[in-house]
């Protein structure tokens, strides 16, 4: 529908929307994180969620204790590689549709400690996430920026037609494959479906 | 009690005892006792029933590569029948080894160690298949993680250890990845901060 008829329809005390807004609208307001935290990051994460800066604002202060019941996942810090087989499969164990915000340098990129031997370079190695937050770590602000943008995104989203989501697209997987623990690191290094080493990119 | 003492103390206490004060050249001056590894766990007993270093407050490894020393040496020789004497460079190579540090202190009387820890250290034969070292955990418990730490990282294998597992990376790995010549796997290839 036009924006400016349904504009002009409200100003007259009729409210025009459509299903896929009011289901949009209603998860976006509803989004509730996994209480999971990995390192210094989770600090600022529980910050945001506390009176000062108030993650419940924006409908997201139930932190769930169980995968089953969570729509987010926050990876709040940096992943290590005998960490990582765990966090996929607690994302594994999320019900669809779920969102994943990689929050700081490390949950990105492995941050700091990138060339440590036991640290993951970057969680979209094995999950796909949906919005990255740089910062060492962020500030309370930059998480809840994060998650407006992510509120955004899930507005966004068509129920129907080509550019509809994954979770609404049945070939799509909602599993990814959980990383093996194998003699020199993990066995793959990488999800090579979802994971595109910017190098190789870059080359072509 | 300066080292020296500690030192006498230990050849009379433990009979073969062989001791060696490591001499730190730094600022800090920080001596050590070097203890051959058949007499440690016999030494580490005395320092604590006698000396009275009761506390053991940390336990961590050094890895020694192997590496070549040169050194120029004057030597006489008869060229064209005219003595002279001549530098040479004589390298000699030195095997690397692993080496344990403990640190101790005693709580029951302030006068050992002077308000310093007390330095001990163990070598191992070599770096490849000669690692085992006396556990020094029967006789100080608070050893008994940082060993294990050692023995993932560094690959140094104690023996009389109770329960030596890896304590940071998982069962199955294969590497120790503090040691000097670690090479991280090849997938681990670095896209953005350079590396290849």
């Amino acid at each position: 529908m036009d924006q400016d008829l349904k504009t002009e329809l409200s100003k007259h005390g009729i409210f025009a929307t459509t299903f896929e807004e009011l289901y949009n609208w209603g998860r976006k307001n509803s989004v509730w994180p996994l209480t999971f935290g990995l390192a210094c990051c989770a600090i600022e994460m529980i910050a945001t969620t506390m009176a000062r800066y108030d993650l419940a604002r924006f409908g997201a202060e139930v932190f769930r204790p169980s995968p089953r019941q969570a729509d987010l996942m926050i990876v709040s810090g940096t992943v290590t590689k005998k960490m990582a087989p765990q966090v996929v499969r607690l994302y594994n164990q999320m019900p669809e549709p779920k969102y994943v915000i990689a929050m700081g340098a490390c949950a990105i990129s492995g941050g700091p400690f990138r060339d440590g031997y036991n640290v993951l370079k970057g969680i979209d190695r094995y999950i796909p996430v949906d919005v990255h937050i740089p910062g060492c770590p962020p500030r309370p602000e930059a998480l809840i920026h994060a998650f407006m943008a992510l509120q955004d995104k899930i507005s966004a989203q068509h129920l129907t037609g080509e550019s509809r989501p994954r979770h609404l697209k049945a070939e799509l997987p909602s599993e990814f494959p959980v990383p093996d623990f194998g003699e020199h690191g993990l066995e793959p290094a990488q999800n090579d479906e979802i994971f595109h080493n910017p190098l190789k990119v870059l080359q072509g | 009690m300066t080292l020296e003492e500690i030192k006498t103390r230990l050849q009379t206490g433990v009979p073969g005892c062989r001791v060696e004060i490591v001499v730190n050249g730094s600022p800090s001056a920080q001596n050590s006792l070097l203890i051959d590894r058949r007499d440690g766990l016999a030494a580490a007993r005395f320092l604590r029933d006698d000396i009275q270093l009761d506390f053991c407050s940390n336990a961590t490894a050094v890895d020694w590569p192997d590496r070549e020393k040169t050194d120029k040496v004057k030597t006489r020789q008869v060229v064209d029948g005219v003595e002279k004497e001549i530098e040479q460079t004589v390298k000699t190579r030195i095997p690397g080894y692993l080496e344990m540090v403990y640190h101790l202190f005693s709580i029951t009387n302030r006068e050992v160690g002077n308000q310093e820890p007390v330095v001990l250290r163990m070598r191992t034969g070599n770096r490849t298949d000669d690692v085992t070292l006396p556990s020094l955990t029967p006789v100080w418990r608070s050893a008994e993680f940082q060993e294990r730490e050692a023995y993932d990282l560094f690959g140094v294998e104690f023996e009389g250890h109770p329960d030596l597992r890896r304590i940071l990376m998982w069962e199955g790995f294969t590497d120790h990845p503090m040691r000097k010549d670690y090479v991280p796997p090849p997938d681990d290839e670095r896209e953005i901060s350079g590396g290849q």
